[in-house]
């Protein structure tokens, strides 16, 4: 299924996919004869409701993890981490999710990022945080715990990231739909997901200035649905964001059926 | 098909004579949703309530008896943004199973809420989604322009509002005026002049009056769940149906006018496109 997913992306990662996997031929093998994807999770400066969301997934949980992927790396969910215990090397990965924003100021945050690029085929901004910055947009440092840490940037002002699913956290059920996506290999599914993988800054005023400015906005309401803060507000028929409350995690935008409508999707899903 | 996927269409009306009372025609939202609640199929329905003191300002809001539902029964023509009560719903009323009463742009946004559930464990609630037939929608200072500028009778001293044979009604002291709907053209919201969908072409049931004679609903059952619910409320004697094609003006004018929609919504968007406007990105 990863081969698939690879498929889509641009030729010029093929390539150094192909450098790396000569350079590193052992881990590669040992890859193939699990036949599991190998995921690694990666927890930066974020609040690890991601994390929590990925396991409020009881129902396919236990399946997902025994059966359909190796969790290879991670810090929360096995207890591999670089700068910890029992993984004294990152390992190789088809895919790698990361939680939270990158702070500039942190060497082990700045030296993992960068070596998470390196080994993973994929990578994930999983969560408003690791996409847009989301909430620690806000961050100005000056705390105790290290007054130095100030700057939290998205991951794709680092390094290129392949996919991106909003939200803050991510909601449990987004998460489900786009791991059995992966299993299924159902790129169509996932294509919104790869579209924004790039996208590195957002806002509850992406409503005005792409929807009603545009003059798209019907006042369905589906934003303020989306939104974790409540700071949408609709009068009128239309939305007001409360920018005192926005985080910035970008889920009032995706979910605007005028922003896209994933047409195909609702027809499968509804047989109409 | 013009349409949309449906099993069976058919012409109804409430049998219940308190729905019937304040209903816009059929009374067939009202009959489903009692039904509904009554019979344990949702725990409560989201609906375009009425506001205190302001009789044609919609406020979304959560249904829970018979009287919840006949106090929101009737259409006003301006925008009732529903989804934003389905969350109201779902976390204050802690409702998990939700009926819930949209219009076609609405019933889109409530499927790609399902299709790509970016907000947790809102979407999943609805398990039965009433699309209402919708040409346009009005801002509410459209409304007081029709009926105290244009018919010259200010809104709060009027009834009932209506489209129907081309005109605009305002029913005030049992007295009707009309206008012309080339009067209300252009009163629209700008969104609806790209909208495509005419009937709530994903709806698990649609209604609406065109198709049917005054005082009847035409009625397009499309999901399971939806011909479920409506075959159920048949056979309890709630609704009683017509079949459509013995009906005047029957489909072919809903066919007619819902063509006129994506005519004109694929006209507009082609404009704005050669303009450099954003348009929504269909998938």
């Amino acid at each position: 299924m990863f081969d698939k997913l690879k498929k889509v992306f641009s030729g010029s990662e093929e390539p150094k996919e192909q450098v790396k996997k000569e350079t590193q031929a052992a881990p590669a093998a040992e890859a193939k004869a699990s036949a599991k994807p190998r995921i690694g999770y990666i927890h930066l400066s974020g609040c690890t409701g991601d994390a929590m969301s990925l396991t409020e997934n009881y129902d396919i949980l236990d399946v997902v993890l025994t059966d359909l992927v190796d969790i290879v790396y991670g810090q929360t969910l096995v207890d591999k981490w670089i700068h910890g215990t029992y993984a004294e090397e990152m390992p190789e990965m088809d895919l790698c999710l990361i939680e939270g924003s990158v702070c500039l100021q942190d060497e082990h945050s700045m030296h993992e990022i960068q070596l998470a690029r390196e080994k993973s085929k994929l990578i994930c901004a999983f969560g408003s945080c690791a996409m847009t910055g989301c909430f620690t947009t806000y961050a100005r440092g000056g705390q105790q715990g290290n007054p130095k840490h100030e700057s939290f940037v998205p991951l794709s002002d680092l390094v290129k990231v392949d996919l991106a699913l909003p939200g803050c956290p991510v909601a449990p059920e987004m998460i489900a739909k786009a791991v059995v996506a992966l299993c299924e290999g159902d790129m169509d599914y996932l294509a919104p997901a790869m579209a924004i993988a790039d996208v590195n800054e957002a806002c509850g005023c992406d409503l005005l200035k792409y929807n009603m400015r545009m003059g798209k906005c019907s006042g369905c309401g589906a934003c303020s649905v989306a939104c974790p803060t409540r700071s949408i507000n609709m009068i009128e028929g239309r939305p007001i964001s409360n920018t005192d409350r926005c985080v910035k995690c970008g889920s009032c935008y995706m979910t605007c059926p005028r922003h896209w409508l994933p047409l195909s999707q609702i027809k499968k899903e509804t047989g109409l | 098909m013009v349409l949309g996927t449906y099993k069976e269409a058919v012409s109804a009306r409430a049998t219940d004579k308190d729905i019937l009372k304040v209903s816009q025609d059929g009374g067939i939202v009202s009959a489903l949703l009692i039904h509904a609640i009554e019979e344990g199929i949702v725990e409560g329905a989201v609906v375009a309530g009425k506001k205190d003191g302001e009789k044609w300002r919609p406020e979304p809001g959560v249904a829970m008896t018979k009287e919840d539902i006949l106090g929101a029964a009737g259409t006003r023509y301006t925008m009732s943004p529903n989804l934003t009560a389905l969350k109201e719903a779902v976390r204050q009323n802690g409702l998990e199973k939700v009926g819930i009463v949209l219009t076609p742009c609405q019933t889109l946004a409530l499927r790609k809420l399902q299709a790509y559930p970016f907000a947790r464990f809102v979407a999943d609630k609805v398990n039965l989604a009433i699309g209402i037939f919708c040409m346009e929608n009005f801002p509410i200072a459209a409304l007081d322009t029709f009926s105290q500028a244009k018919l010259e009778t200010p809104k709060d001293d009027v009834d009932k509002m209506d489209i129907g044979k081309g005109k605009f009604w305002i029913t005030s002291e049992g007295e009707e005026k009309g206008l012309g709907l080339k009067f209300t053209h252009g009163y629209e919201q700008a969104a609806c002049n790209i909208c495509s969908d005419y009937v709530a072409e994903f709806s698990d049931i649609s209604t609406g009056s065109v198709g049917s004679p005054d005082g009847w609903s035409t009625i397009l059952k499309r999901t399971d769940a939806g011909k479920t619910i409506f075959d159920s409320a048949v056979e309890a004697g709630l609704i009683e149906t017509k079949p459509m094609d013995e009906v005047k003006p029957g489909l072919p004018l809903l066919e007619k006018l819902a063509q006129g929609k994506k005519d004109k919504a694929a006209k507009e968007l082609e404009k704005r496109e050669k303009l450099g406007l954003k348009v929504p990105l269909v998938l």
